[in-house]
């Protein structure tokens, strides 16, 4: 029987999309706080420190979000941990975030004139103040296009998750589309959907931009 | 009035190369607890490397460094503690932009003297108003002048109750009309008695307030004389063709 695309599909397709943002929000929250250490790591006068963190940001910028989310899915059972799908897709694009964000980052703390720490040791201050009551503060705000325009990638990025079988807004679009053969409406959905997702970010950042500039 | 006890810093046989530039040759230098000492020389000389050396901000290769006793250790050792009781003023002035005036001045305080918000902020307002600018504390440092920042970036220092300040050029961005109510904010300073060292090319101000005159050219320190005899009867060819270029055009 071909159901057509009505009102109980797109609440289909809408419990796909709570998916899709409840990975993205994870991989946010712990790719930033991975990023954050790799950022540190890359900039820190501890040389060993500073290529580990370049090895790593090479290898997540260098290979497909897909392969990263195979590897970490099949790679983690052979090292004897047994995950939830889920888990793992939330691991895989946590770690692919933290490279990237750890370079954006790195690119801000070093973007912070040399001045800025420098006043913060002549006032006697460690190297945790100086980070967080100097240099990150100015970092962020300098980061912030780069960084809301990696989000709204990785949010757009969870879509590979449906090729693993996890059904997330993509996902469901493929099962809606099979069962209603009206592709078009249910592509142009969830297409509506993601757009829905990604333009709050956009529009937050461009917000938080402005008040962070009249600062002056 | 050289006792070891009136000493407040002490430099001996200091070295210091950037690569193979050497920039600090063999320097000597005790400064006395409320002296007043401006640094001059031609551009490259070495001073402002003399002073960031003071407080550690750039390593040395050879000789010792001590501040009130406490010796400065290799690798930057002791820094920390060092620079507690030394302020610095940038040429750049270096706040910090995100903060305002009163809290660029709150900072320090706060983190290393752990003191509370309030006390804090009675701290800063005290030496805000000691600089004449308590009216700006709400402000961000982009929406003052560069001399009301640079006696911002005064004010920040003298929160941490230094003993010594250190001053890197202060006047050298400044727009011409601003340099006046720097150079008066230093010169009250001065009087209170605290210890500073000032590399600076106003002359005037080394001869209104210093009591020592330190010429440096390549690295090492060629000429000191109190200012009367430093620019009356300066002994060194070197001083003399320095003194010339910045005081006849």
């Amino acid at each position: 029987m071909i159901r057509t695309f009505g009102f109980p599909e797109i609440l289909f397709v809408l419990e796909g999309a709570k998916w899709t943002i409840l990975m993205s929000l994870a991989a946010f929250v712990v790719g930033g706080l991975l990023g954050l250490l790799v950022a540190l790591a890359r900039t820190s006068g501890i040389r060993p420190l500073r290529i580990f963190a370049a090895g790593y940001i090479q290898i997540f910028q260098g290979t497909p979000l897909l392969i990263q989310l195979f590897l970490v899915y099949f790679g983690l059972p052979l090292l004897g941990v047994k995950v939830e799908l889920w888990l793992a897709v939330i691991a895989g694009l946590s770690l692919h975030a933290s490279g990237f964000l750890g370079e954006i980052w790195r690119g801000s703390i070093q973007a912070v004139p040399d001045g800025q720490s420098e006043a913060g040791r002549a006032l006697g201050l460690g190297y945790a103040s100086r980070m967080r009551d100097i240099v990150l503060p100015q970092a962020f705000r300098i980061s912030l296009p780069a960084t809301v325009g990696f989000m709204v990638n990785l949010t757009k990025g969870t879509a590979l998750a449906a090729l693993l079988g996890l059904t997330e807004l993509t996902r469901s679009g493929q099962l809606m589309s099979n069962i209603t053969f009206e592709p078009l409406k249910v592509y142009a959905t969830v297409g509506l959907v993601y757009f829905a997702i990604c333009l709050p970010l956009t529009l937050c950042s461009a917000q938080l931009e402005r008040r962070l500039n009249a600062q002056g | 009035m050289t006792t070891q006890n009136n000493t407040t810093i002490r430099m001996s046989a200091v070295n210091k190369w950037f690569g193979k530039m050497h920039v600090l040759r063999d320097i000597d230098l005790t400064v006395n607890k409320g002296e007043h000492l401006v640094l001059c020389g031609p551009s490259g000389s070495g001073k402002s490397t003399l002073i960031r050396c003071i407080n550690a901000l750039e390593e040395i290769q050879g000789g010792t460094i001590e501040v009130n006793g406490n010796q400065l250790g290799k690798k930057g050792a002791n820094a920390d503690h060092i620079r507690r009781d030394v302020g610095m003023v940038f040429q750049q002035f270096n706040l910090f932009p995100h903060l305002t005036v009163l809290q660029n001045c709150m900072l320090a305080p706060r983190r290393i003297h752990r003191i509370s918000e309030a006390e804090a902020r009675d701290k800063a307002m005290h030496f805000l108003e000691q600089v004449h600018i308590a009216e700006h504390g709400h402000k961000y440092p982009a929406q003052l002048s560069g001399g009301q920042q640079q006696r911002v970036a005064i004010a920040r220092a003298l929160c941490m109750g230094p003993q010594v300040m250190l001053f890197d050029e202060p006047t050298s961005a400044l727009d011409p009309e601003m340099v006046k109510e720097v150079l008066d904010t230093m010169i009250g300073l001065a009087d209170q008695g605290i210890t500073m060292i000032c590399v600076t090319h106003e002359m005037g101000f080394a001869r209104a307030v210093a009591h020592r005159v330190i010429f440096m050219d390549r690295g090492e320190i060629i000429e000191t004389a109190p200012p009367t005899e430093f620019f009356g009867t300066p002994r060194h060819d070197r001083t003399r063709a320095f003194l010339s270029q910045i005081l006849n055009h």
